[in-house]
């Protein structure tokens, strides 16, 4: 059984924090499938955090279905997230890697670089967790 | 939405000083709401007029549909933790839970005895000499073995050490996953409420100024800074809370129900505190619009 964790200065939200948490434990092989996660109950009197906020990040893992949860028993890992295929990593970091080409070459800074790339960053996923 | 405290043209004077007055709110069911202000802005008031503590001076408040303290029924629906949480010193721990039992029909013996064992509690200690912690602990064990509707607690934890005040919340967040359970809590410490709260009211002199689900909140509200600008000309959508200005640069904090499209604002998320701040200081000073229009008038 796992543990979760708090960071309070991360400006990342609770649930998303736990979703976090278990996708890193399932890659580090600490949560293997058929493992249990712990009960919305034992994670909030750990953490003191309200219960909707556990909830709703076990939905989330059950939507992307890693977990499932079984009426009466608890939420189980059904499966280890598969990142995307390699080909397509590859087709990105080759996007990327030009368009950080061209930045540069238009005399962008790092600085420059790493402000937009926030921005774009929060502008796209803000609006998928919002 | 069901509807779990509402109140309408609500008021309480005592003699001749108003302590809340025509305050109009709806709390819904099934949260735990963070009810949040400065001294003064009648949140305690608001609080004992919910328990029934208090009767209205002037307008109306119902607890699940009800007159507060209407009789044994609404009664027993409501659970109460007053500040200081204050315990019978002179009686023992096993005192209050018999008393407790005595007072409530809908008593739970069973998660009494078994949260005075969690938390380590002599039965036979007095309550005088239980510390803060425990003493906050005993009694809000005393209000949950009621078996509440509502639960409502006036900032139980301000005058707790960071430990105790981890440990109540753990223990009133337990309760709340296993009870069917809506709850009220004051406090001024927004990182307390922003961990254990799914709802929030800002309450400024007897108004509320920001309510809604945490959520929706923190994702419908952003900071923007940017070369100086007039906020007047900012999109319709784009309400403006509390704005800054040096003669270069703008800061403000909005409320939007969409992106933020300028690449001229650099744009940050908002912190609970922050949000809490921007509607306390904005009640204080006017809203933005205010000050401008009386520049116009003088």
């Amino acid at each position: 059984m796992i543990e979760f964790q708090l960071d309070e200065t991360s400006g990342v939200a609770t649930y998303l924090q736990l979703v976090q948490q278990v996708h890193q434990a399932l890659r580090m092989g600490m949560l293997e499938p058929g493992d249990q996660l712990p009960t919305a109950q034992q994670v909030v009197a750990r953490l003191a955090i309200n219960p909707n906020t556990v909830h709703k990040a076990y939905r989330e893992l059950e939507r992307a279905g890693l977990v499932r949860a079984r009426p009466g028993l608890g939420t189980f890992v059904t499966r280890v997230p598969s990142g995307a295929a390699p080909v397509t990593q590859a087709r990105f970091l080759a996007e990327l890697t030009g368009w950080l080409r061209s930045a540069r070459s238009a005399g962008l800074g790092p600085d420059d670089v790493e402000a937009i790339y926030r921005t774009a960053f929060r502008d796209c996923f803000a609006e998928g967790v919002a | 939405m069901s509807v779990v405290i509402q109140a309408g043209g609500l008021g309480k004077a005592y003699r001749r000083s108003w302590a809340l007055r025509d305050c109009t709110l709806a709390i819904p069911e099934g949260h735990v709401v963070g009810l949040v202000g400065p001294n003064g802005a009648g949140k305690t008031t608001l609080l004992r007029l919910a328990a029934g503590m208090l009767t209205p001076t002037r307008g109306t408040i119902t607890v699940f549909g009800q007159r507060p303290a209407a009789g044994p029924a609404q009664l027993a629906r409501v659970g109460f933790v007053a500040q200081d949480t204050p315990a019978y010193a002179r009686m023992t721990v096993a005192d209050h839970l018999r008393l407790g039992a005595w007072l409530n029909p809908g008593w739970d013996e069973r998660l009494a005895r078994r949260r005075i064992a969690q938390l380590g509690l002599d039965r036979k200690q007095r309550a005088g000499s239980l510390s803060g912690g425990q003493r906050a602990q005993l009694a809000l064990t005393l209000a949950l073995a009621k078996r509440p509707g509502l639960l409502i607690l006036d900032e139980p934890v301000a005058a707790l050490d960071p430990l105790a005040r981890r440990e109540f919340l753990q223990g009133l967040m337990e309760a709340v996953a296993e009870q069917e359970l809506s709850v009220v809590l004051s406090s001024h410490l927004v990182a307390d409420l922003e961990r254990v709260c799914d709802y929030l009211i800002v309450l400024v002199a007897s108004q509320v100024r920001a309510a809604g689900e945490v959520s929706e909140l923190l994702a419908s509200h952003r900071r923007l800074s940017g070369p100086r600008r007039d906020p007047g000309r900012l999109p319709a959508n784009q309400e403006v809370i509390t704005e800054s200005h040096t003669d270069k640069q703008s800061s403000l904090l909005i409320r939007t129900d969409g992106p933020v499209l300028d690449p001229a604002w650099s744009v940050q998320p908002v912190s609970l505190e922050d949000l809490v701040l921007a509607y306390m200081s904005r009640a204080r000073d006017g809203s933005p619009a205010r000050p401008q229009q009386l520049k116009v008038v003088s």
